[in-house]
């Protein structure tokens, strides 16, 4: 694995899943906003360590009892923070993303749906080869269940346990993760990665990630319709022979050629990137693909028996 | 976002990349006189709609006269454009463009896109052109070049020099590409084109480069800034549904079935179709009502499934994750009493407060069909066709 793939924590040997823990001090870039303060006080509810805020001219007030900022940079030196959540709006998103990196944070998780494509790809290629992580944007964020939140899923769905769970997509996410958590199979991490064409962490870096967490023994990947997501995944757990069990199910099989479905990543182009042909890819990598959205609990549950 | 012929070549003209003269027609325009301004002795008449194969269609025709063009723009406006990307039902023609024609040479195939594996923007050509790339990739792969750019360098010299290579261009062609390439990376970059694609590029019978055709998509999401482009936006190529939709910032696509389908989260609304096809129904659309699925939202979301009237039962699948599901099924209950329901709902609601959420649906006016998860719900809504 490369060195972006690695956390802290992982260099520490500590061994309860990925990306986020006991020890992420959360920065939240767009605080003041609506969607900013409503979840930021979310993720502290569920135990986070929400740190700081950042809006540039409103450094010196206070949001959910924490100080706010003008620079992510203040934010770090003046309260440790090393993992950033923004909420700042599409047409600034990608700006906030640079910032957070130049000011030194591991891990940024970007939740603004609609940033320009044009905007992400510098914002991509800056990032390699840089020891920061990033998670969207358009997405949920990631959950490490008991320890932190840094996102806007609904926590109470989660239990602690053994299934790391990666997904494309929001709400499917957590009908998935209730299906988990109701046949008692609790997950050691779930990350949603985001709807967009360009995306920070993709599906082969978190399946690397899952591979050295000693918590995870399986892996849930949550795919849909468009791109060629499904398709890597595969082809790493042949290359690597995955160690683990890994589970997939692909959203979109009745959506038609050529229409974006909701997600701006989610279209059928060309006759590329249909979910029969991500499913046959898939089981041909030996992943076990859920035949029904409604199965996903059941056929976990049967691929680690 | 989508633009006609017509308007894609006009940026093409404004980034100073030669395409042919050309005049944009409606029924009330006189052709006659388009085609006598144009000059020449050759026209091409195209239909302007948004969808390929026109050709393949009849939406494309050459003539040698002005009155050749006055029948043939009467003929292709009176068409119903039957594509495989319109679907069985066809679309009307609006309007159409008469083109000067041009002597073909050679024909080439030309496109930019945003490259998802290389997170950069790719330049795809071929000198077969005129023919889909996607079976001239399957039979021929060797004839395609896939040129990625780095977005920090843009499009350098040689890459051009390359392509012009691939293209099998010589003589002057040679400098015209490398001209052009920079002209359409430019407006690609400028405009937020999604993609790009010339297809026949031609090499004209006195050795000229040419764009004979024009399509452009621009990022939906980069229209705040392109006031220029959104103003090109033609509302009558969408479907009127998914345009009623879109003014409401809801995110709605028409399908051929007869189940309405009312979903929170783009993925999670993809599921609930697969799932109602999986247990032998069709859904009729796709629609996102947001994460917080409001009363406001859910109305809006219902007035536009009810007014596809094929719809003849509709599921409602929220996953109540940040809103509390009691206040979702307050919204539904209180929308659905301000549309005028004929149809069977089917409702499932899973998250905080679900069971407060089953009760206040049992106990409202309207008959719901309360549903316990999610393979129960796609039942229940079939069995209620």
């Amino acid at each position: 694995m490369d060195s972006r793939g690695k956390t802290n924590k992982q260099e520490q040997g500590i061994d309860m899943g990925i990306l986020v823990d006991e020890t992420t001090r959360v920065v939240v870039q767009g605080i003041t906003g609506k969607e900013g303060s409503f979840h930021a006080k979310g993720c502290m509810d569920y135990g986070t360590k929400v740190v700081a805020g950042v809006t540039p001219g409103k450094g010196g007030q206070e949001q959910e009892g924490v100080p706010v900022f003008d620079s992510v940079k203040d934010a770090v030196d003046r309260e440790g923070a090393n993992t950033s959540l923004i909420f700042v709006p599409p047409p600034f998103a990608a700006d906030a993303i640079l910032e957070a990196a130049d000011a030194g944070v591991r891990l940024i998780v970007c939740i603004t749906e609609g940033i320009p494509v044009r905007d992400m790809i510098p914002v991509y290629h800056h990032l390699q080869g840089k020891s920061v992580n990033l998670i969207g944007p358009n997405c949920p964020g990631a959950i490490t269940p008991g320890k932190a939140k840094v996102g806007i899923m609904p926590g109470f769905i989660h239990l602690p346990g053994s299934i790391g769970v990666v997904s494309r997509s929001g709400t499917l996410t957590y009908e998935a993760v209730k299906q988990l958590t109701d046949v008692e199979l609790g997950q050691s991490t779930c990350i949603g990665i985001g709807g967009d064409p360009i995306i920070g962490l993709r599906f082969v870096d978190l399946l690397g990630m899952f591979a050295e967490d000693e918590q995870t023994k399986a892996v849930l990947l949550i795919g849909e319709i468009g791109g060629t997501a499904e398709e890597e995944a595969a082809q790493y757990i042949i290359d690597t022979k995955y160690p683990k069990p890994v589970i997939g199910f692909i959203a979109g099989k009745t959506a038609p050629p050529g229409r974006r479905m909701g997600h701006a990543g989610a279209i059928v182009s060309g006759g590329k990137g249909t979910a029969d042909e991500k499913q046959k890819v898939m089981e041909k990598a030996g992943i076990a693909v859920c035949p029904s959205p409604d199965a996903i609990g059941k056929t976990v549950q049967e691929a680690i028996a | 976002m989508n633009v006609h012929e017509y308007q894609a070549k006009q940026l093409f003209r404004d980034y100073g990349i030669p395409v042919p003269n050309g005049k944009m027609c409606t029924r009330e325009d006189s052709v006659r006189n388009a085609a006598e301004e144009l000059g020449g002795d050759t026209w091409v008449v195209k239909a302007q709609v948004h969808a390929g194969g026109r050709g393949k269609g009849g939406g494309v025709k050459v003539v040698r006269s002005v009155e050749e063009a006055e029948k043939a723009a009467e003929d292709i406006l009176n068409l119903r454009l039957v594509t495989k990307q319109t679907g069985a039902e066809g679309r009307e023609v609006r309007k159409v463009l008469v083109e000067e024609g041009v002597a073909i040479q050679k024909e080439l195939y030309l496109s930019m896109l945003v490259d998802r594996a290389s997170n950069a923007p790719m330049i795809i050509c071929s000198e077969a052109g005129g023919m889909e790339i996607e079976e001239v990739a399957a039979k021929t792969p060797e004839k395609v070049l896939q040129e990625p750019v780095d977005p920090a360098l843009g499009l350098r010299s040689y890459q051009s020099r390359r392509i012009a290579q691939a293209l099998g261009l010589t003589g002057p062609a040679v400098r015209q590409a490398g001209k052009m390439l920079g002209d359409l990376y430019r407006l690609f970059v400028e405009k937020d084109a999604s993609m790009l694609e010339i297809n026949p590029l031609v090499v004209t019978e006195s050795g000229d480069l040419i764009a004979l055709d024009a399509k452009l998509q621009f990022d939906d999401n980069a229209m705040f800034r392109h006031k220029d482009v959104l103003a090109l936006r033609d509302i009558e190529e969408e479907d009127p549904l998914e345009a009623q939709a879109s003014e409401v910032d809801l995110s709605y696509i028409r399908l051929d079935g007869n189940i309405g389908c009312m979903v929170n989260g783009a993925g999670l609304a993809m599921a609930t179709m697969d799932l109602i096809q999986y247990v032998g129904g069709t859904p009729a659309n796709f629609l996102d009502v947001g994460g917080g699925a409001s009363a406001a939202s859910v109305e809006k979301a219902f007035r536009i499934i009810l007014a596809d009237r094929r719809v003849k039962a509709i599921l409602i699948n929220i996953f109540g994750g940040i809103v509390r599901c009691d206040r979702v099924a307050q919204g539904v209950a209180e929308a659905a009493g301000n549309v005028d329901l004929k149809v069977p709902v089917v409702v499932r609601l899973e998250g905080t407060n679900a069971v407060e959420a089953r009760k206040i649906l049992e106990g409202s006016t309207i008959d719901f069909v309360v549903a316990n998860n999610l393979r129960d719900a796609a039942e229940k809504v079939v069995s209620a066709l």
